[in-house]
Formats: structure tokens, C-alpha cells, sequence
């Protein structure tokens, strides 16, 4: 087997065998980039000489006894809304063309500190605007499993560089499924933490309240490794909370006995391809087996999710993107003649159509005399919506569904139909609106592309999650079998 | 018709802590442009602010000091507009549920007590400053430059009920707030330099009418008297309007300090949606009562209270406790000096009456100049003790102010030491005698009024420093003699 098809904990038991080093490990994957990056297109840009520059340097360490941790010596690949000092940054969107952060995201400069990799920054739908990566600026990310369908987003690349063997963890961001409906596009694990389980200092906003960093993986050990890694709290960001991390691998238990599983009767229903259907009965029959106990429960806000989603996150976004006006950084219009003009054309050239739209709707949400109407009563429906999960998790340990409705489609096949295409969130959408953390893990193909099974669990359950994902793994080979390229 | 005016006040105070709002940075004046500044205030992608706890006990201080009631549990909003100086385009501030509500502050206006309402105090950010070149404003100009220092210096805002009823009334309900919001020690009160800031809300209606009328927002007031002027303009403007039977139209109005009148700067229809929305950012301030009386034990006494404690422990009328307490800085060195010299009238007279038209012609605080609270006391005791005349005391005590010198230094090097010396005196009254036959002989034969002539001639020759009785006693005594 070569370097870059194994795992972080694999290649951390090498190094710490010192059967291999972090010079190899980063060889071997850039020279799978070279291979096959050309068809897959996950990433915006490539750190070749300051990994290989890196990875030497730790070597050096590692020679001289410093002691290593779980990521040293790990290609890391990074979502390209994650801030990384000194290196282009740009959400792929043209407004930020040529935008050079000055800082780090906390994320990023605790990995860096953990001795791990920077391999390359990562393709995503603009500002993390979209379910395909279609929605860049700069290319089409493919599905690796089949490369003329989409790989999911909007951590397309993300999750399309651990499918593809392209890294060894990627970092993806979730404000509506961004992590996790990709990660069972490309049949690989993701999770999105609770919301401030981690810091997103750096993350380059979309909604605020929704948004949560977390790590896209081969495994779910890898999964449970990377996020003990980036989360706890940050004093730069007074929205993560002040609880201490577990070592996530403690709760990598294969056992499941005695857990309440709920699995959501909603989201085995209408609009969800039988395929799908079938891969998650047939997960939980297994999980049933191992047992768990299973029962279906309804959720009725559930329907409500999308749509109360599509006004706040929106409306957050308006706000959030308003920055980007050619004052500072980033792209400015050279048809500008005055400042508003400079206002206008800087942002009609630098944003695409999807963020244009979303911008629209949520200014929209907000203005004055549709504030209550829109804004206001979307959040009332996110707290009944919070209130149905309280009401469940008083029931059940974990709730399970399908991760998206259907596999990858077709690339192209919904770029003109936003609705259809908000409509594959249906199932992640809801845990965003709740802060509550889940995981996607492969559960099996429908003609030849990943099905992801969602794990959902309460606020701050993310070892729990863990456990139930890391058991239904140990008794499957789904995450064993990967694309071939 | 008469009409009854009604005026509310939006001030605007910067806060006096060290760092900025949301970020570190520091809030300091003057610096060079785009030197106080970090990724947070310049709003880069990714950043988040991080809520200074200073800004919030500034606040609650003031809230306690207006008597409000402090909110357990306040949020942030945003505040949507675009302008290029305010890089993320939305400033951060309290829409609902701000940190205080319902306080009041009681002024007196032509000797009665007036209570003005306040609504709320909040908490913002500033936003930076533009450079123009070739014009004034933004319009016009050929570019222009930014400047983010001042980005997310903290803002209190606070505003009042519509309880004002004349431009005097709130010039002196700002000089009292200002007073207040410097004696907290929450902001250096200086409205020249735009550290306050404020604007008024005016409006008219029929006497008795209890509805109110159109209002008008008058912005560009830069100092107290500003206020009042651009008020007495505003409300001249209002009533010929209505007098003529034209309807007040709802604006924002621009006051013009060098012709004294309003103009339109916008109307209501071009006002701004602001798409207010809770800072998603930011989590909701708690105040809990422990820290609201941690921060209540750090307020010193404030105006009226010293006001009062003036009068009554050191018996001074009420014009003067007011005008020494009305700079808190003055009210201090008083203090300090009263420590060291008893006679607290006249040491008041000299405070504000000398002192105070000495720092006035230079444009100085208490706080400025070369005089410390012993060398004044030490000062006013020789004067008391007739050491030194109050004639030579004053022009001292410039001279003290001017070369920071003691008076002891001064009066050594100058001779102004009262010449009470008998021995000397005498000496120089019989010179005067000798000098002066003709006068002698006209005295001695009757005309003793020219004994005047001859202290006047003592006093000439000492130049003022000689001791005037003992002058008198030693020249009548010399003359009868003679």
C-alpha cells in the first residue's frame, strides 16, 4: 500500500515506528496530486515547496527527540474560506482574487502548531454558498467516485482530495450540510461539530450562527483524531464555548448495546431516493443487531428546515458579505468613476449568481416592514425546530437519517434549479438550526456512488456520535473501498 | 398660536478605555493613520470581535450614575450601511434591549430643579476617518484616503425623553451630563475635539397639545454654546413655518456654526434601512449584581453631590461650589489646597477669580499648569500673614504660573516681600523728609493731609512692598517730630 492511501493514524504509527517519515508521507501524496488532480480539480492551490520545506523540518524535529503529536507529519488539506497567513485565500470567489490574509485561522495555526502538513487550500461554492461546488469561481470540483458527477458541497474539494487520496484530513465548514453532504457524496466520514465546539476565527463567514469547522477523513478514528485537534475554546471567538475537549479516541468504542437510536421517520419518506432508503434500513437493521435499539421517531418541524434556513442564513449573509466592497482588499472594479459606482461594479463583477441571489434574499429578509414576517419568524421557527431535537434526544441517544436525499447527480444536472438543489440539504439543514453536532459515514452505492448515513446527536455529544459511527464502521467495509482514479 | 418646544438629545460619548471595543488595539489619539490598527478592526475576512469588558463597566457606571436600570442580559445588533469608513459596512451597536434603560438626570435651569428622562444608554463602535482631497466631502473629491485608527473605539450612546423644552435647557443639561461623564471618568468630555458629540431632535407643538409634532434631527452641534445657538436657530425656523401655515418636514438638518442656521441634509424618504439584526457574533452581555456592585463602588462622588458638600462643610455660596465643582479637576485642587489653607472663601475667590482668568487667556486646564496645590496655599498664607501685599500677590502668582517657580523663589528674587522692616521703613521715611522741605514746612503749618504725599513717596520708593500701616504710623510719627 502506498503512504497516501493510509490513514493519519496509520501514518502516525509509522512515524512513530519511524518506518517512514513526514518528508515520505508528504511525497507520496503531492505525488498523487500529480497524478490525479488533473481529473479531479479539489484544490485552488497547491503548497508544493512549503510542504516538502515543512515536512523536512519536522523530520529535522523529530531526529532531534522532540516528541510528536497525531497530526505531525499529516497533509492536511484546508478549505479555501479558512484564512491561511501570508497564502491566497479567496472562498473561491473573484472578490477575493488576490486576497492575502494577514493572519491565521485558529484552526489552521493549531495544526500548523501540532506539526501537521499544509498540503493545499481546497475548492468550495463560493463563500461556502452552494450544495455542488459548482458554484466557484474558478473550476469544477469532480466526484471522484464517478468524475462526471459533482463531489457534494460546499466542501467539494474537501472532500473530493480525501476521496481521491489527494490528502490525508481535510478541513471542511458546515452551515448547512457543507461537511457532511459532501463527505457521503464522496464516501468519506464528516462531521460538523456543535456549534462552538470549535473556533471560527478565520473561517471567512457565511451565516454566523450556523457556521462550525470540522474535519473531512477517511475514518472515523481520523475523524475523531483531527477534531480533539481543533476544538476548545478561543478567546478570539466569544462564541465557542468554555468546556474542556475529550480525546475524542476514548469514545471510539465498537459497541453499541443498549443505545436509543431514533431514526427519522420524515426523512425516510417523500423525496428520498429508495437506494438511499434502503442503504439506511439496512444500516439501521445492523446497527439493530449490534444492539442498539431502534425506533422511529417524527420530526415535524423537519419540513420547516429549509426554508427557515434560506431566511436566516441568508440574512446573516447579506451582512456578512458586505464587507467585500473594494475599499480594502480583494477585487475593485476599474469601472469606477465615484464611490458608489466603485460599490456597484466591485461587487457585480466579483460576486457569481448564487451568492448575488442569496445576498438578495436576506437583505430582503431584513429590510424594514419584512423583518418580522421573514427574519423574526424564522427564528421562532429555529427555536420549535431546536425544541423538537430537546424533545427526541429526551428519548434517544442518537437520532439517524440519510445524509442527503440521493447520491451525486450529474454535474450540471441542477445549477438551473436553486430550489431542487436546496432541497439536498433537507436532512443536515435542520442539525445547523439547532447547533446540535452530527456525522456523516459511507453505508453503501447505488450505482457506484457513496450513500452517507447521518448520525445526529445533542448538543456536545460528540462522543457519542463517535461511538455509534465507530461501530456500525468496525462491522461494515464501506469506508474501506475507495474510487478508483 | 404659542408653541410649546420639545427636544430630545442623542449623545454620542467616546469612551476613555485603553483598547478599542471588539479588538486590542489601542485607542490612543494622533497616532499615525493605519497605526492602531489589527485584522479585527479593519475587518478582514474570518474575523470576530471579542467584546472588551471595560467598555461594559464604563457603561454600567454611567447607567448607575443616570439611574437606570442595568439589563442582566443586553445584545448587540447590526447596524447596515455602507460607508468606507466602516470596513465591515455594518457597525456593530445595541438596538434591542440595550444595556440601560428608564435613568434620569435632574438639572437646574434658572434655579429650579428639572428632571430630564433617559431612555437608554448603549454601546457602539466608531467608525474611522476619510481624507478628502480636493474637496471638503466625499462628493467632489478627486480620491480619498482612510484612515482606521478610530475603528471601534468604543461609543456610548445616550439618549434622552423628549423632556428638553428650550435651547438653555439643554446647553445646561449637556454641560451637566458632560460633568458627569468626566467626574465617571468615561469620557474627556471634549466636544471641539468630537470625544461628545451630539444631536437633538426638535420638534413644536400647540401649548397644552399633548401629541408631538413633525421633528427634525439637527447634527453638527460642536459645543455647548453650538447647541444652544443651533437650537434657538431651529426652533426660529419651526415657528415661522408653522406661523405661516407650512408643514414641518421630518429631516436630518446640518448646523452651520458660521452662519447659525440649519440645512437639510436628509429627508425621511432617503433615510436609511438598517436591516437592524442581532450580532450573531457577539453572545448577549450578563451583568449579574455582584459586578454591577463592583462597579458601583469604583463611582466617586459626583457634581451635585460635591455641589452640596461645598456649600455646606466649607460654607461657600452656591455660585461659588458651583462654578469649582463644575470641572472636577478645579474641585480637586480646591480640595487639595483647603488641606493646607483654612480661609476657604477666599481661597475659592482666588481660585476662580485669578487662577481661573489665568487658564482661561491660555487655554489651560487645572491639570495643565505650573502650580501645585501647596505652592498656592503657601501663596495665599504670606498674603494672610502680610508677608506680601495682594497687589504683588497677584502679579506672583502669574509669575508662578509663567516660570513654574515657588513663591518663596519668586519673592526672594524679585523683592516682593512686604518691607515691614521698621528700621528700613524709617529709613527711608526720613529720606523722604529731607527730600522734601517745602511739603514738611506746608504740614507744619497745618496742612496735614500731605501726609499722604509722604506715604505716597515710601510706598513710590519701595515699590508697593512696603507694609502701608506701618508706613502711615512711622511717616505721621517723622513728621510730627520733624
Amino acid at each position: 500500500m502506498e503512504l497516501f492511501e493510509l490513514t493519519a493514524h496509520e501514518l502516525h504509527a509509522k512515524l512513530d515506528r519511524k518506518e517512514t517519515s513526514a518528508e515520505e508521507i508528504t511525497k507520496s501524496v503531492l505525488t498523487r496530486i500529480s497524478k490525479v488532480e488533473n481529473s479531479v480539480s479539489a484544490f485552488m492551490s497547491i503548497n508544493i515547496d512549503e510542504a516538502l520545506a515543512k515536512a523536512r523540518d519536522i523530520d529535522g524535529q523529530i531526529a532531534s527527540g522532540k516528541p510528536i503529536t497525531q497530526l505531525t507529519g499529516i497533509p492536511i488539506a484546508i478549505k479555501d474560506n479558512l484564512c491561511t497567513k501570508g497564502a491566497i485565500t479567496t472562498a473561491s470567489s473573484k472578490i477575493l482574487q488576490n486576497y492575502i490574509p494577514p493572519y491565521n485561522a485558529t484552526v489552521v495555526e493549531k495544526i500548523l502548531q501540532a506539526g501537521a502538513i499544509s498540503i493545499g487550500k481546497t475548492n468550495l461554492d463560493e463563500f461556502a454558498m452552494g450544495s455542488s461546488t459548482e458554484n466557484s469561481a474558478y473550476k469544477v470540483t469532480k466526484n471522484p467516485w464517478n468524475l462526471k458527477t459533482v463531489p457534494g458541497g460546499s466542501s467539494g474539494g474537501s472532500a473530493a482530495s480525501i476521496a481521491a487520496d489527494e490528502a490525508i484530513l481535510a478541513f471542511g465548514s458546515d452551515t448547512g450540510g457543507s461537511i457532511r453532504q459532501p463527505a457521503s457524496f464522496c464516501g468519506v466520514v464528516g462531521l460538523k461539530p456543535t456549534y462552538g465546539r470549535v473556533s471560527r476565527y478565520g473561517l471567512i463567514a457565511f451565516a454566523s450562527s450556523l457556521d462550525q469547522i470540522g474535519p473531512i477523513t477517511k475514518d472515523v478514528t481520523d475523524a475523531a483524531i483531527f477534531l480533539t485537534a481543533m476544538a476548545g475554546h478561543d478567546p478570539k471567538d466569544s462564541t465557542s464555548v468554555e468546556l474542556p475537549v475529550p480525546d475524542y479516541r476514548r469514545s471510539l468504542i465498537d459497541d453499541v448495546k443498549g443505545l436509543k437510536i431514533g431514526i427519522v421517520k420524515e426523512l425516510l419518506g417523500k423525496g428520498i431516493d429508495e437506494a438511499v432508503k434502503r442503504s439506511i434500513t439496512e444500516a439501521a437493521d445492523l446497527l439493530k443487531k449490534l444492539g442498539a435499539k431502534i425506533e422511529e421517531i417524527s420530526m415535524p418541524t423537519f419540513e420547516y428546515g429549509v426554508p427557515t434556513y434560506y431566511l436566516l442564513a441568508t440574512a446573516e449573509a447579506s451582512s456578512n458579505l458586505e464587507r467585500y466592497d473594494g475599499v480594502k482588499y480583494g477585487h475593485r472594479s476599474k469601472e469606477a468613476d465615484d464611490l458608489l459606482s466603485m460599490y456597484y461594479n466591485t461587487r457585480r463583477e466579483g460576486f457569481g449568481p448564487e451568492v448575488k441571489r442569496r445576498i438578495m434574499l436576506g437583505t430582503y429578509a431584513l429590510s424594514a416592514g419584512y423583518y418580522d414576517a421573514y427574519y423574526l419568524k424564522a427564528q421562532k421557527v429555529r427555536t420549535l425546530i431546536k425544541q423538537d431535537f430537546d424533545k427526541a434526544f429526551a428519548k434517544f441517544d442518537v437520532l439517524i437519517s440519510p445524509t442527503s436525499p440521493t447520491v451525486a447527480f450529474k454535474i450540471g444536472e441542477k445549477v438551473d434549479d436553486p430550489l431542487s438543489m436546496y432541497l439536498s440539504d433537507i436532512a443536515t439543514i435542520p442539525v445547523n438550526l439547532a447547533g446540535i453536532p452530527a456525522i456523516s459515514i459511507p453505508c453503501g452505492f447505488d450505482n457506484g456512488l457513496p450513500v452517507g448515513l447521518q448520525i445526529i446527536g445533542k448538543a456536545f455529544s460528540e462522543e457519542t456520535i463517535l461511538r455509534v459511527a465507530y461501530t456500525y464502521e468496525q462491522n461494515t467495509e464501506w469506508h474501506k473501498q475507495r474510487a478508483k482514479l | 398660536m404659542k408653541y410649546e418646544t420639545v427636544i430630545g438629545l442623542e449623545i454620542h460619548a467616546q469612551l476613555l478605555t485603553e483598547s478599542k471595543i471588539f479588538c486590542g488595539c489601542s485607542t490612543k489619539f494622533g497616532a499615525a493613520p493605519n497605526t492602531n490598527i489589527c485584522p479585527v478592526c479593519t475587518g478582514q475576512p474570518g474575523v470576530l470581535p471579542v467584546l472588551n469588558r471595560k467598555v461594559v463597566e464604563f457603561a454600567v457606571k454611567t447607567g448607575l450614575a443616570l439611574k437606570g436600570q442595568i439589563a442582566k442580559h443586553s445584545i448587540f445588533a447590526r447596524k447596515n450601511y455602507f460607508y468606507p469608513d466602516l470596513p465591515k459596512n455594518y457597525q456593530i451597536s445595541q438596538y434591542e434591549l440595550p444595556l440601560v434603560v428608564k435613568g434620569h438626570l435632574d438639572v437646574t435651569v434658572n434655579g429650579e430643579t428639572k428632571r430630564i428622562g433617559i431612555t437608554r444608554v448603549h454601546l457602539e463602535e466608531d467608525a474611522g476617518k476619510l481624507v478628502h482631497k480636493g474637496a471638503a466631502g466625499l462628493k467632489g473629491s478627486t480620491s480619498s484616503l482612510v484612515d482606521l485608527n478610530r475603528t471601534g473605539v468604543p461609543l456610548m450612546e445616550i439618549v434622552t425623553e423628549p423632556d428638553i423644552r428650550s435651547p438653555e435647557e439643554a446647553k445646561i443639561f449637556m454641560q451637566d451630563l458632560r460633568n458627569l461623564l468626566v467626574y465617571l471618568g468615561v469620557c474627556d468630555g471634549n466636544m471641539e475635539e468630537g470625544s461628545l458629540r451630539c444631536d437633538a431632535n426638535v420638534s413644536l407643538r400647540p401649548e397644552g397639545q399633548k401629541e408631538l409634532g413633525v421633528k427634525t434631527e439637527v447634527k453638527n452641534m460642536n459645543s455647548f454654546r453650538a447647541v444652544q445657538k443651533a437650537l434657538e436657530s431651529e426652533i426660529k425656523r419651526q415657528t415661522e413655518m408653522l406661523g405661516s401655515g407650512e408643514r414641518i418636514v421630518q429631516e436630518t438638518r446640518l448646523f452651520d456654526d458660521t452662519t447659525g442656521t440649519t440645512t437639510p441634509m436628509r429627508s425621511k424618504e432617503e433615510a436609511h434601512d438598517y436591516r437592524y439584526f442581532p450580532e450573531p457574533d457577539l453572545v448577549p452581555v450578563e451583568v449579574d449584581k455582584k459586578w454591577i456592585e463592583t462597579i458601583e463602588k469604583t463611582i466617586s462622588e459626583l457634581p451635585a453631590a460635591k455641589r452640596a458638600r461645598f456649600m455646606k462643610d466649607f460654607g461657600l455660596p452656591e455660585l461659588d461650589a458651583t462654578v469649582l465643582t463644575d470641572d472636577k479637576a478645579l474641585a480637586d485642587f480646591f480640595e487639595e489646597c483647603l488641606k493646607l489653607y483654612k480661609n476657604a472663601k477666599n481661597l475659592s475667590n482666588w481660585t476662580i477669580g485669578e487662577l481661573t482668568a489665568y487658564m482661561k487667556t491660555k487655554k489651560l486646564g487645572i491639570k495643565d499648569i505650573n502650580l501645585t496645590s501647596s505652592q498656592f496655599a503657601e501663596m495665599l498664607g504670606m498674603v494672610d500673614k502680610g508677608t506680601i501685599s495682594r497687589t504683588s500677590a497677584k502679579s506672583a502668582l502669574i509669575k508662578m504660573l509663567d516660570e513654574g517657580k515657588s513663591i518663596h523663589d519668586i519673592v526672594s528674587g524679585s523683592g516682593l516681600t512686604q518691607i515691614s522692616d521698621e528700621v528700613k521703613i524709617k529709613m527711608i521715611v526720613l529720606e523722604v523728609i529731607q527730600k522734601n522741605h517745602p511739603q514738611v514746612a506746608q504740614y507744619k503749618s497745618g496742612k496735614t493731609t500731605l501726609a499722604a504725599f509722604f506715604v505716597g513717596q515710601v510706598m513710590k520708593e519701595t515699590k508697593g512692598r512696603a507694609n502701608p500701616e506701618v508706613v502711615n504710623r512711622i511717616v505721621s510719627e517723622e513728621l510730627n517730630k520733624a
